[in-house]
């Protein structure tokens, strides 16, 4: 349970916002992982398309605008300047001023309300792209083989679901049109300049290599304390978890001033990174403010100038400082889109890497179905290994009749949950077969099969929801005295009656409002409920006391007559009455008998079990 | 919001920094704004009066003023950065102290993980809206006092024109957030929803397969990710006004602004220069209005997290010292522990945990406890490390109740070895002498050898300065488990408490470290809670503890003969063999 809490974990992926030099995690294959994002928009394409007229629309008329409210001073200026100079009919132009901005108005509206249409119809696009992602691996979930899961830290596996694919959603709401309407406003607004003035339009053109020149040492410098922020950042996450996990024992051995020491260095290690690198990072904005400062100033002038030599007018200026103003921002957002598509398509490829990931083989031929199983299992020279370097189960043979309970025991890493994971396909053997009723499991349905068994594991999953939802699992519609008869089966009614709210008491995330060894009992009365075929139960009693064991023991017994089961049990107490005991060792049986004929034999199962029992029968 | 002024209080030591905040802030959107004024100055005077030198003039003063608001924001940037996260160490260091403090209690309450993220997560969530907050939400109403002033000065007429937009603009902002705001909260809930089924999903993977139900897992998931998709759209569409709306209002300002102005200026009120530079002062203002309306994306965020800091800051430790007197001499070992009809309920539980218990343990004994699962062991040696305080009866140690004592010097008389294992990453050496700082390596050798650890240490590559990462995941439970009793050892204590903490090792390596501890342990009060018959049947007394209650006190014996309940404990273990 180690792992409940790792899912959203401290982190500052895909830093975004107005300077955040983070170091940026670069995809490894930018192309493939680019096209094979892009097919998912394809069946938006219509819309899409849609997005990108009314973006360009939207931009066009916001480039357009400040070239006619430079007319419109322009027109003023005019009428102010032949009013002072006194000439006939002086004064401003009302009728033509009051044209421009008429025009204008229906421009800003146009331009508004496409820019709304754009984000509406974006917001629908980007979910439901998300939204189709996340489904595909749902399914896909249901596909892997659980070699997959049990290889794969389950934080990593939520990470790239739930994380990624919001920084996915993210870029795909607001980058992608960002993008086109920066692209779209840099060419536009350099052409508007163009038509107005070169020379000043090659100010403001200059201001682009400036504020790249000024940027990047500062980058890299608050890179580095960014880095060391990261580092000093997990030093401190890592001590608190290991000294609030350990609190017990920190009370108990008066460590506490010890433990706020070194807290307190680590923190002030992370304080000195902290402020160098907010500061530097700070002062991006600030320098390109200054940086736009400058082009405003030189405009100022210069346009200054050509006004008074007549080669422009005064409302070009008005236009030019609005274009200049408006140019940076663009500037500034393709830089950073860079960055942020970088991440975009890092984090797809992560959970596209889930999803390429391969499938538990499917058959091909129609599935063998057992009519009327006697259940008859059987292990004919199974070999097994969970890597190819280390063969764990070697010609292993079993034979078990119909309502036979075997019973594995033997020290752990034998393999003993091996047999399990073989039995139910979780995973498939690799040489030699298992067969029920002398039919090969691997030419069976996989749920046609595991609805045969049931299972009680060591580990007790629970799910947040009731308790009588978690017995009732394994079916959609159960009624209320089913369960309840298979809770007094597992000898789990008492408890559950105690708890405040009876059957119906929701379990939390964790489950940790009822013990360890009542969660055990919930998983077994799950699996009584289920009324399988085959039992497996893997130390499926272990966290429960051992006069509990007993009576619940008793209810087994009950539940076993009649059906095939294996038991894999660490105290030998609780299967001395199975028809067969294996005893395994470094993956194959090395003894196998009834207790008592194990006994007999002074082997390994003796010498084990004398090693329990020789202590409180002395 | 609330939560978050009531954070506010870290700031006094930057009382000062924050007043330069504001004042630079304050000069650096002054300067800024003051460029229209000169540019105004360009085209009023100097293009209409043709005269380059003034122009060029002006331009040098502009230059200089765009330096000077340069290096105010640097200042600034200085200022904020050192106050924002000298805000979040002194939190951090407030709430991590403050935890320090807390007992079990308070760690069942709030749950262990729910603490390390507050302490981590959400201070650093915090950290960084108030970076957000210095860096934009203070220049933006700078931004608008100064534009609004600097507009005044301008125009007075010419300024209803802002003051009735300001308004409009608010109230759009505003209804816009209002109506995003829940949905933002339900995308938060329902994204947590996901990342449960899920990491449910994972974890119980082979039970979910067993059970044939990964088409009932994929129906839970494919449903909390509709139900997210669906969330996620409605939000996003009601945002998508925010922007084109505010980008209308401002633009329709603009517009009033020329026309009017073109009205005043024709009637020789203003003049062109000033209109212009008018018209950049109402997008300053504007502008910054939109900067604040960040502020609704990024506090709520931040006032969930500012809500769970402040929880625990607010938190008291159950445990106090009150009444608690500093003994000269440490506790006498010669006493004993002493349990007079102690009754204990955890808070909020119906049934008591442990009820009327009775007992007396004596230096140089064993009292073990045995019972069931949940029947109250463990919490028994929790109640004598003062974890928790009981409600009812009395606890004795040295002759003195327990809460006499200063816990530092009670809990220095104890070696307690709990049930679950917890080492820490540092050498095997630092684990060791976790218990006790200043001693000797002949001791640690010494006490590693009682504990049975000697040999598997020096079998690792660096002996007792080999490394253990975080939760020793290097070692075996076996071994954790003799690291964790030589720990106990190595203090020398009058009481020793061991809470099933043999279970993980092998039949010999427990008889060799169960008859080494006789030794070592000889005048000292030993409490071991066990669960085989065969670790208690040979201390001087057991005790049987039955749902909280004791059914049953005495010698292996005694019990057998007496007690129905040890007896069904022993026949469970003891399956068809003969009971000694």
């Amino acid at each position: 349970m180690s792992q409940t809490n790792r899912g959203r974990g401290p982190g500052l992926r895909g830093g975004r916002g107005p300077g955040a030099p983070f170091p940026v995690e670069k995809p490894k294959q930018f192309k493939q992982t680019l096209r094979r994002l892009l097919n998912y928009l394809k069946p938006y394409k219509w819309r899409l398309l849609s997005v990108l007229f009314a973006t360009i629309i939207s931009t066009l008329f916001t480039i357009y605008s400040p070239k006619l409210l430079g007319k419109a001073t322009t027109t003023i200026f005019e009428g102010f300047v032949s009013k002072q100079t006194g000439a006939l009919g002086g004064g401003i132009d009302f009728q033509s001023l009051l044209h421009l901005l008429l025009i204008l108005l229906m421009l800003y509206v146009l331009s508004s309300l496409f820019n709304y249409l754009q984000q509406y119809i974006m917001a629908g696009i980007a979910q439901k792209v998300v939204y189709d992602i996340r489904e595909e691996v749902n399914k896909k979930l249901k596909r892997l083989p659980l070699r997959y899961f049990d290889a794969t830290p389950h934080g990593e596996v939520l990470s790239r679901v739930v994380n990624d694919m919001e920084n996915v959603g993210n870029t795909l709401q607001q980058s992608l049109t960002t993008m086109i309407q920066s692209l779209v406003t840099i060419i536009g607004i350099i052409i508007m300049m163009l038509t107005i003035s070169p020379l000043m339009t090659l100010i403001v053109v200059l201001t682009i290599p400036l504020s790249l020149f000024v940027l990047k040492p500062i980058t890299q410098r608050s890179q580095k304390h960014f880095k060391e922020q990261q580092k000093q950042l997990g030093a401190l996450n890592s001590h608190v978890e290991e000294m609030f996990t350990g609190h017990e024992i920190v009370k108990a051995y008066g460590h506490e001033k010890q433990s706020m020491a070194r807290f307190g260095s680590i923190n002030a290690e992370l304080y000195q990174a902290g402020w160098r690198a907010q500061f530097i990072s700070g002062m991006i904005m600030p320098l390109m403010m200054f940086i736009g400062n400058l082009g405003y100033v030189f405009i100022c002038i210069v346009g200054g100038v050509l006004v008074t030599r007549q080669t422009i007018q005064i409302g070009d200026i008005q236009a030019f400082i609005q274009y200049a103003r408006q140019f940076t921002q663009p500037i500034n957002q393709v830089a950073n889109i860079s960055n942020i598509i970088q991440a975009t398509i890092a984090s797809a490829e992560r959970v596209f890497e889930v999803l390429d990931k391969q499938e538990e083989e499917q058959l091909t031929s129609k599935p063998e179905v057992l009519s009327s199983p006697k259940v008859e299992v059987r292990f004919e020279h199974v070999h097994f290994s969970y890597r190819p370097d280390e063969p764990l189960i070697e010609d292993m043979s079993i034979d078990v009749k119909q309502g036979q309970s075997i019973a594995i025991v033997g020290p752990t890493g034998a393999g003993k949950t091996t047999l399990v994971n073989l039995l139910m396909r979780f995973y498939e053997v690799d040489k030699g077969r298992i067969t029920i009723d002398n039919v090969d499991i691997t030419k069976m349905d996989r749920g046609d099969l595991r609805s045969l068994f049931g299972m009680v594991l060591q580990e007790t999953w629970l799910f947040n929801g009731t308790i009588k939802e978690n017995i009732a699992y394994s079916q959609d519609h159960v009624s209320d005295e089913a369960i309840v008869k298979a809770a007094e089966a597992a000898f789990a009614d008492h408890f559950i009656r105690t708890l405040p709210e009876g059957y119906e008491t929701v379990l939390n995330e964790e489950a940790s409002n009822i013990s360890q060894g009542q969660r055990q009992l919930l998983t077994i009365a799950r699996a009584i409920l289920a009324n399988p075929t085959i039992l497996i139960l893997d130390e499926a009693t272990s966290s429960v006391d051992t006069r509990t064991e007993i009576h619940i023991q008793q209810a087994m017994d009950n539940l076993l007559k009649g059906r095939t089961s294996f038991i894999i049990a660490h105290r030998l107490s609780t299967i001395q009455n199975a028809d067969l005991i294996l005893v395994m060792d470094n993956g194959t049986v090395i003894e196998q008998g009834t207790h008592n004929e194990l006994l007999e034999r002074q082997g390994f199962y003796a010498e084990l079990y004398h090693s329990q029992y020789q202590q409180a029968t002395s | 919001m609330n939560v978050m002024l009531a954070l506010f209080k870290f700031f006094k030591p930057y009382k000062w920094f924050i007043l330069a905040i504001l004042i630079f802030t304050l000069l650096q959107a002054l300067s800024n704004l003051y460029l229209p004024t000169l540019m105004s100055d360009i085209v009023d005077k100097g293009i209409v009066n043709n005269d380059i030198s003034y122009i060029i003039k002006i331009g040098i003063y502009m230059l200089i003023i765009s330096v000077i608001a340069a290096v105010f924001s640097i200042i600034t940037s200085f200022l904020s950065a050192k106050t924002a996260i000298g805000f979040g160490r002194d939190v951090r260091n407030e709430m991590f102290s403050r935890v320090e403090s807390f007992s079990l209690q308070e760690f069942d309450t709030i749950g262990t993980a729910s603490i390390i993220t507050r302490t981590t997560n959400d201070i650093l969530q915090v950290q960084q809206v108030y970076m957000m907050i210095f860096r934009v939400m203070i220049t933006a109403p700078m931004m608008c006092i100064g534009g609004i002033v600097m507009a005044l000065s301008k125009d007075k007429m010419l300024s209803l024109v802002v003051i009735v937009a300001m308004p409009i603009l608010f109230v759009i902002i505003w209804s816009i957030g209002k109506r995003g705001m829940p949905l933002f909260r339900a995308i938060q809930k329902r994204l947590d929803r996901m990342n449960l089924v899920l990491r449910e999903r994972l974890t119980g993977i082979r039970v979910v397969r067993a059970f044939n139900r990964s088409d009932h897992e994929e129906k839970r998931f494919e449903k909390a990710n509709h139900d997210l998709a669906a969330s996620a759209i409605k939000v996003n569409k009601i945002m998508a006004m925010m922007m084109p709306s505010m980008m209308l209002i401002l633009n329709l300002a603009t517009i009033a602004i020329v026309w009017f102005g073109s009205i005043r200026i024709d009637h020789g009120h203003m003049q062109v220069g000033d209109l212009m530079a008018f018209i950049q002062y109402a997008m300053q203002i504007m502008f910054s209005l939109i900067m604040l309306s960040m502020m609704f994306v990024m506090v709520p965020r931040a006032s969930a997290s500012a809500t769970r800091i402040q929880e625990v800051l607010t938190t008291e430790p159950s445990i106090i010292e009150d009444g608690a007197v500093e003994a000269e001499q440490p506790i006498s070992r010669k006493e004993g522990i002493t349990f007079q009809k102690v009754t204990f309920n955890y808070p909020g539980a119906e049934k008591p945990a442990l009820a009327d218990i009775t007992f007396t343990a004596r230096p140089g004994e064993v009292t073990a406890i045995i019972g069931g699962t949940g029947s109250g062991k463990s919490t028994l040696l929790k109640l004598i490390e003062r974890f928790y305080d009981y409600q009812e009866g009395q606890i004795t140690i040295g002759g003195r109740e327990i809460t006499q004592w200063p816990l530092k010097q009670l809990r220095s008389q104890i070696g307690y070895v709990p049930q679950k294992v917890a080492l820490f990453s540092g050498t095997v050496n630092e684990n060791i002498k976790f218990g006790k700082r200043e001693v000797s390596d002949e001791e640690i050798r010494h006490v590693a050898q009682v504990a049975q650890a000697s040999e598997f240490i020096a079998r690792m590559k660096e002996g007792y300065e080999t490394y253990l990462t975080q939760n020793a995941s290097n070692l075996s439970g076996g071994q954790k488990q003799r690291l964790s009793i030589a720990r106990a050892l190595i203090r020398k204590p009058a009481i020793y408490l061991f809470d099933d903490s043999f279970s993980a090792l092998d039949y010999k390596t427990d008889a060799a470290l169960r008859s080494a501890l006789v030794e070592e342990t000889k005048e000292a009060t030993m409490l071991i809670v066990a669960q085989r018959v065969s670790t208690v049947m040979h201390a001087d007394q057991i005790i049987v503890l039955e749902d909280g209650h004791m059914v049953g006190i005495g010698t292996h014996e005694q019990l057998l003969n007496e007690c129905s309940v040890y007896k069904e404990i022993v026949a469970s273990q003891i399956k068809g063999e003969g009971i000694a």
